[in-house]
C-alpha cells in the first residue's frame, strides 16, 4: 500500500502543467530522435541534457524531460524500420525483420500501429515492474558497504562488454579508458593533482558531459562524413502509410506475444550491461521459436512486429531499475541519465528513494503520463513523424553537431570544453572503427570517482588489509557473478552476438 | 594489422599512464591506499587488454579512403577554428560558416548549404537564446 501512497504522491508532483509540457516535449522530441537514422535515445539524450541543464529545470522536470525522449525514442525507432528496412536506432533492428515485409505487402500502417500498440504495452508493462522491483532491489543495496559497492561497480564494467562488443579484451580496455580518464583531475581525498601536467582545466577533472557529447554525437558526424552520406533515404513513395488502425482479429492474434515478451525484454533490461537492443533480439528470437509453426516469421507476420517493439520497450524500463536503485547503468542510455542525476548532485542508489523520493516516484508517475502521450503521438499522428524521414542528413548533422557546441558552450563557456569536446569526438570515431564499446568509457568516466573512493573507504575501514574486499558472502557472490558474466561470453558470445548484428546497419545508431 | 598497432598505442599509454601516476605527489595527510593505487590498477588493466589486442587482433576494419580521411581531418580542423573563433566573432556568424561548411561536405549544393548554414545558426539563436534565455557566445556586434 505504501508503494500506491508514493505513486499517488509521484501524480501530484507529474501533473503541474510545466512538467506535462516537458513529458510531451520530450515525447515528441523523442519519436523524432529514433526515427530518424543516425541519432538514437543515447545520442539524442546527450545533446539535449546541457540544454535541460543550463535552461535551469530542477531535478525532477530534466529527468522527466529526458526520460520522455529515452520512451520516445524507442517508439520512434520504428518507424524507419518498418517503412525503409533502415533502423532508426539500435534496438529497432529485429523490427526490420518482419515490418518491413508487412509494408511491403501493403500494410505500412497496420504494421505502424501495432508496433506502436506494442511499444505501449511493453514500455506499461515495464514501468510497472520498476514500481514493484526497484524497492525490493533497494532493500538489498541497504546492505551494500564500501567493498560491496566496489564489487558492485566492477560486476557492472565485466558483465557491460558480454553484449555491447565482440571482443572482452576491447570492452575491457575501454573500461580502463574511461575509469583512467575519471582520474584526471584534483583527487578527492588527498587534494592533490592528479594527471593535470599543469593545465589549469584539467584541476576540476573532465566533465563527463563533455565526454559524453563528444564520443556519442559527435562521432556520429564523422561517421556521416566519411561515407558523405547526404542524402534521405526515404521518398514520397515509400511512406505512405494507408490504413491506420489494425483490424482486432490481429491485435487478438498478437496479444499473448506482447505480454510474453514485455515480461522477457523487462527482464533483460534489469539484467547488467544488456539494454533494449537484447531485450528486443531475445524476444523475437524466443517468439520465432515458440509460435512460428508455419514459417511466416520474416516474411511480415504481425507477431514478428509485435515481438521486439514490446521487448525493446519493456527493456527500456527494465534498464531503469538498477539504474535507479543502485546507482548501476546498464546501458548506454542509462547511463546518459545517470550523467543527468550526477550533473545535478542528485547521487542515485538505495538513498534516492529515501532522500528524494519525490524526484523518484514523480519521475515514475511520468513515464506511466508519458506512454500514453506516446501512444496518442504514435497511433493517429504517425504520419508527422514519417514526413521527418525525409529530412536529408546533409542538412540533420550540421544542425546536430552546433546543437551539441551550444549546449556544452551553455554550461561552461569556456572553448576550452569545446576543444575537449572534439577529441572525445575523434576518439570516438577512432574507437567506433576498431569495434571498442563507447558505453564502457562512458560509465569509466561517470563511475570512475565513486568506484576509488568505495575502493579506499573499504580499504581504510579495514586498516589497509586488501582482503576485506572479498570479506562477506555478498561481495563474494557479486564477484562471481561478475566473473561468470566476463567469461560466458568469451565461449558463447560470438555465436549471438552474430545473429544480432547480422541486421546490423553500417551508419546505426550507437549500441544501447 | 589495425589492431596490433592499436594494442601496441595501447600499451605505450598504459606504461605513461603507470609512470604519471608514479609521479603523483604524495601528501603528508594521506589515507591509507593514497592516491596512486587505483591509478596503477586502472593501468593494468589497459596494458594486459592492450596486449591482449595487439597479439589476438580482430579482422581489419574497413577504412576511408585517404581522401575520406583527409575529409574528417578537415572537418576536425573546421570544427577546432569554430571553437577557437567563437568567442572572437560571435555564435550566429561563426556557426552559420561551420554549419554551412559541413553540410557542403555532407554533399550540398553552395546555395543550399549557405542556406542551411545561415537556417542553422539563426535557427539556434531565435529559440535558445531569444526563446529559452540560454547564454551564447557573443561577438563584437553582440550576436
Amino acid at each position: 500500500m505504501d508503494t500506491f501512497a508514493s505513486l499517488a504522491d509521484g501524480f501530484a508532483i507529474a501533473l503541474t502543467w510545466q512538467n506535462l509540457a516537458l513529458a510531451l516535449l520530450g515525447c515528441f522530441l523523442g519519436t523524432i530522435m529514433g526515427a530518424l537514422p543516425g541519432l538514437g535515445p543515447s545520442n539524442g539524450v546527450a545533446i539535449l541534457i546541457p540544454l535541460a541543464f543550463t535552461l535551469g529545470l530542477g531535478a525532477t522536470p530534466s529527468l522527466i524531460l529526458l526520460t520522455s525522449v529515452y520512451y520516445g525514442a524507442m517508439y520512434g525507432g520504428r518507424i524507419s524500420s518498418i517503412l525503409l528496412n533502415i533502423p532508426g536506432d539500435e534496438p529497432a533492428m529485429m523490427t526490420c525483420l518482419d515490418g518491413h515485409p508487412m509494408a511491403l505487402k501493403g500494410q505500412p500502417g497496420e504494421a505502424l500501429s501495432l508496433s506502436g500498440i506494442a511499444s505501449f504495452v511493453g514500455a506499461f508493462f515495464a514501468t510497472w515492474g520498476l514500481i514493484l522491483l526497484a524497492p525490493q532491489l533497494v532493500k538489498i543495496a541497504l546492505l551494500f558497504g564500501p567493498a560491496e559497492y566496489f564489487a558492485l561497480f566492477t560486476l557492472a564494467f565485466m558483465t557491460l562488454g558480454g553484449v555491447s562488443s565482440t571482443n572482452q579484451a576491447k570492452s575491457a580496455f575501454a573500461a580502463a579508458l574511461g575509469l583512467g580518464l575519471a582520474t584526471i583531475g584534483v583527487d578527492t581525498q588527498t587534494g592533490v593533482p592528479r594527471f593535470t601536467f599543469g593545465e589549469v582545466h584539467l584541476y576540476d577533472g573532465l566533465d563527463f558531459l563533455v565526454a559524453i557529447v563528444g564520443l556519442f554525437a559527435l562521432s556520429e558526424v564523422f561517421i556521416f562524413l566519411e561515407n558523405r552520406h547526404g542524402g534521405s533515404d526515404a521518398d514520397a513513395t515509400k511512406i505512405k502509410i494507408g490504413k491506420l488502425y489494425p483490424p482486432m482479429s490481429m491485435i487478438k492474434q498478437t496479444t499473448p506475444t506482447m505480454l510474453r515478451t514485455s515480461v522477457l525484454g523487462f527482464l533483460a533490461g534489469v539484467l547488467p550491461g544488456a539494454g533494449a537492443s537484447l531485450g528486443s533480439f531475445i524476444s523475437y528470437s524466443m517468439e520465432k521459436r515458440l509460435v512460428d509453426k508455419e514459417g511466416t516469421f520474416g516474411k511480415g507476420d504481425p507477431r514478428g512486429v509485435a515481438a521486439p517493439e514490446a521487448g525493446n520497450n519493456a527493456a527500456a524500463g527494465g534498464a531503469l531499475v538498477p539504474m535507479l536503485a543502485l546507482g548501476v547503468p546498464g546501458s548506454g542510455t542509462t547511463a546518459v541519465l545517470l550523467a543527468v542525476l550526477l550533473s545535478l548532485n542528485i547521487t542515485p542508489g538505495p538513498l534516492l528513494f529515501t532522500q528524494n523520493p519525490d524526484v523518484v516516484w514523480g519521475l515514475i508517475a511520468a513515464l506511466f503520463i508519458a506512454n500514453f502521450m506516446l501512444l496518442a503521438l504514435n497511433i493517429p499522428m504517425v504520419g508527422i513523424f514519417t514526413r521527418v524521414l525525409m529530412i536529408p542528413s546533409r542538412v540533420l548533422m550540421p544542425i546536430v553537431a552546433m546543437v551539441s557546441f551550444v549546449g556544452i558552450y551553455g554550461i561552461s563557456g569556456s572553448s576550452f570544453d569545446l576543444l575537449v569536446m572534439i577529441g572525445f569526438g575523434v576518439m570516438g570515431w577512432v574507437l567506433r572503427k576498431l569495434d571498442v564499446p563507447l558505453v564502457p568509457v562512458i560509465l569509466g568516466t561517470l563511475l570512475g570517482n565513486s568506484m576509488e573512493n568505495n575502493l579506499r573507504r573499504a580499504i581504510s575501514i579495514d586498516n589497509g588489509d586488501w582482503f576485506t574486499l572479498i570479506d562477506t558472502p555478498l561481495a563474494l557472490t557479486l564477484w562471481a557473478i561478475g566473473i561468470i558474466g566476463f567469461i560466458i561470453p568469451l565461449f558463447i558470445g560470438g555465436k549471438v552476438k552474430k545473429q544480432m548484428h547480422e541486421k546490423r546497419d553500417e551508419e546505426g545508431s550507437i549500441s544501447d | 594489422m589495425s589492431d596490433r598497432i592499436f594494442g601496441l598505442f595501447g600499451l605505450l599509454l598504459s606504461i605513461g599512464f603507470a609512470l604519471a601516476a608514479f609521479q603523483i605527489e604524495e601528501s603528508f595527510l594521506s589515507d591509507i591506499v593514497g592516491p596512486k593505487a587505483f591509478p596503477l590498477i586502472i593501468a593494468t588493466i589497459l596494458g594486459i587488454s592492450s596486449l591482449v589486442i595487439a597479439l589476438r587482433p580482430d579482422p581489419e576494419p574497413t577504412w576511408p579512403s585517404l581522401l575520406r580521411f583527409v575529409e574528417i581531418v578537415a572537418a576536425a580542423v573546421v570544427m577546432i577554428i569554430y571553437a577557437e573563433a567563437l568567442p572572437e566573432i560571435g555564435f550566429v556568424v561563426a556557426t552559420a560558416f561551420a554549419a554551412a561548411y559541413m553540410s557542403w561536405r555532407l554533399g550540398s549544393k553552395p546555395l543550399e548549404a549557405i542556406l542551411v548554414g545561415v537556417g542553422t545558426s539563426v535557427g539556434i539563436y531565435v529559440i535558445f537564446h531569444l526563446a529559452l534565455g540560454l547564454s551564447l557566445a557573443r561577438g563584437p556586434w553582440g550576436f
